[in-house]
């Protein structure tokens, strides 16, 4: 990296790999990859990393990618012109089908396609779950942890913002006691 | 005026989102479901699984996919306008982003630090299963309603996204076809489409 990558090439690279992601953050990795390490602008070795980090960063895990990479390349203005590259093709094409479908709703073609994607799109959201919690959930109270949100979300119509918020609080105390009952030992 | 009031809900709903989603673009879609479907009723629910599906299909993350169309819709809904739909959609992704763009600055400067933490470490073991709890309440909502009438639950199947047992059937299916077929979602997606159009 001895010359300084201009700004509107990162934008330009990023917007490819946002052009190319279909399937959310993971689908993201392998073309990030493959991108990033033929310009030799971040290692193989340093990727896990970014990828760790990201993840457990709050938002969405593609575009803290992209804010990570565009700061090693050129700072905060790299940032910038990486998620606003990492965005725009998804951001032009959901506005074209968004102004497209308005039209089509009604039409008995449509709506009958839409009737069979419903159910599936459901599935969908619940295999993303189950891989997460064969992760995540390693320990009874873990299972117990997991199911308090489910049915406080799900049938007391509690704000997932409160529960995210409450587990912080808790989890960083027990945590932080844990640690310093270990520290005086 | 109705435009302005809403573009400002708009920019605050999805800034607070992009705040408190850890997890990703599923845990994001619990709290935007919440917010756009529960809190505010801009969308109903059907609206916002037809935006699922789209946001599944099309490049990108889901969870940003989800927040330009929704920007779209209620402001499109609202006033008719699709210049506004497009202010609305330009409000909502980038108010969503403008948390992590934040956050993760500072996380670049204290990077190899915060990686090691236990206190880090810790703190996650106790959200990530309450996150996995989230994305099932997203997935349930979308399935039924519950209402209370003081202590009394009445539970009803949302009839726009499941009207018969053929619903269960697809549903079904495509969590085998997801889970243990590791089919790509575009095509699970895909193959939904061509049985609505056979089955109805």
């Amino acid at each position: 990296m001895e010359k300084k990558v201009s700004l509107w090439q990162i934008f330009a690279v990023f917007a490819k790999i946002g052009a190319f992601t279909i399937g959310g953050g993971y689908a993201m990795i392998p073309i990030i990859q493959a991108e990033m390490s033929k310009r030799g602008w971040i290692s193989d070795d340093e990727l896990p990393d970014i990828v760790a980090l990201s993840q457990s960063a709050p938002g969405v895990m593609a575009v803290n990618i992209s804010i990570f990479a565009g700061h090693k390349l050129r700072g905060v203005k790299g940032s910038i012109a990486a998620t606003l590259g990492s965005i725009t093709p998804s951001f032009l094409i959901i506005l074209a089908i968004a102004m497209f479908f308005t039209a089509f709703k009604d039409n008995p073609w449509v709506e009958r396609a839409f009737m069979g994607i419903r159910p599936v799109v459901i599935s969908l959201i619940l295999v993303p779950m189950v891989n997460m919690a064969r992760k995540a959930c390693r320990t009874w109270w873990a299972w117990v942890l997991a199911a308090v949100s489910l049915a406080l979300v799900a049938f007391l119509n509690v704000s997932p913002i409160y529960i995210i918020v409450c587990v912080l609080v808790i989890g960083f105390s027990a945590t932080w006691f844990k640690i310093s009952r270990l520290r005086s030992k | 005026m109705t435009a302005l009031y809403l573009i400002l809900q708009l920019a605050w709903t999805f800034f607070v989102i992009g705040a408190f989603t850890i997890g990703g673009g599923y845990a994001m879609l619990s709290l935007i479901q919440n917010q756009v479907v529960v809190e505010h009723a801009w969308i109903s629910e059907s609206a916002f699984t037809d935006i699922v599906a789209v946001s599944q299909m099309t490049p990108g993350p889901i969870g940003i996919n989800s927040a330009t169309y929704v920007g779209y819709d209620v402001l499109f809904n609202a006033t008719g306008s699709h210049f506004l739909g497009i202010c609305g959609s330009l409000t909502a992704t980038l108010s969503l982003m403008i948390p992590s763009f934040i956050i993760m600055l500072l996380i670049v400067r204290f990077y190899m630090k915060f990686r090691t933490s236990k206190l880090y470490s810790g703190t996650m073991a106790w959200l990530k299963p309450c996150v996995v709890g989230l994305i099932g309440a997203a997935a349930l909502i979308l399935i039924f309603r519950t209402t209370w009438t003081g202590m009394t639950p009445s539970v009803i199947v949302l009839s726009d996204n499941f009207p018969d047992w053929k619903s269960w059937c697809l549903l079904g299916g495509a969590f085998v076809a997801g889970y243990w077929g590791k089919v790509n979602p575009v095509y699970v997606i895909l193959a939904g489409a061509v049985l609505g159009l056979l089955l109805y």
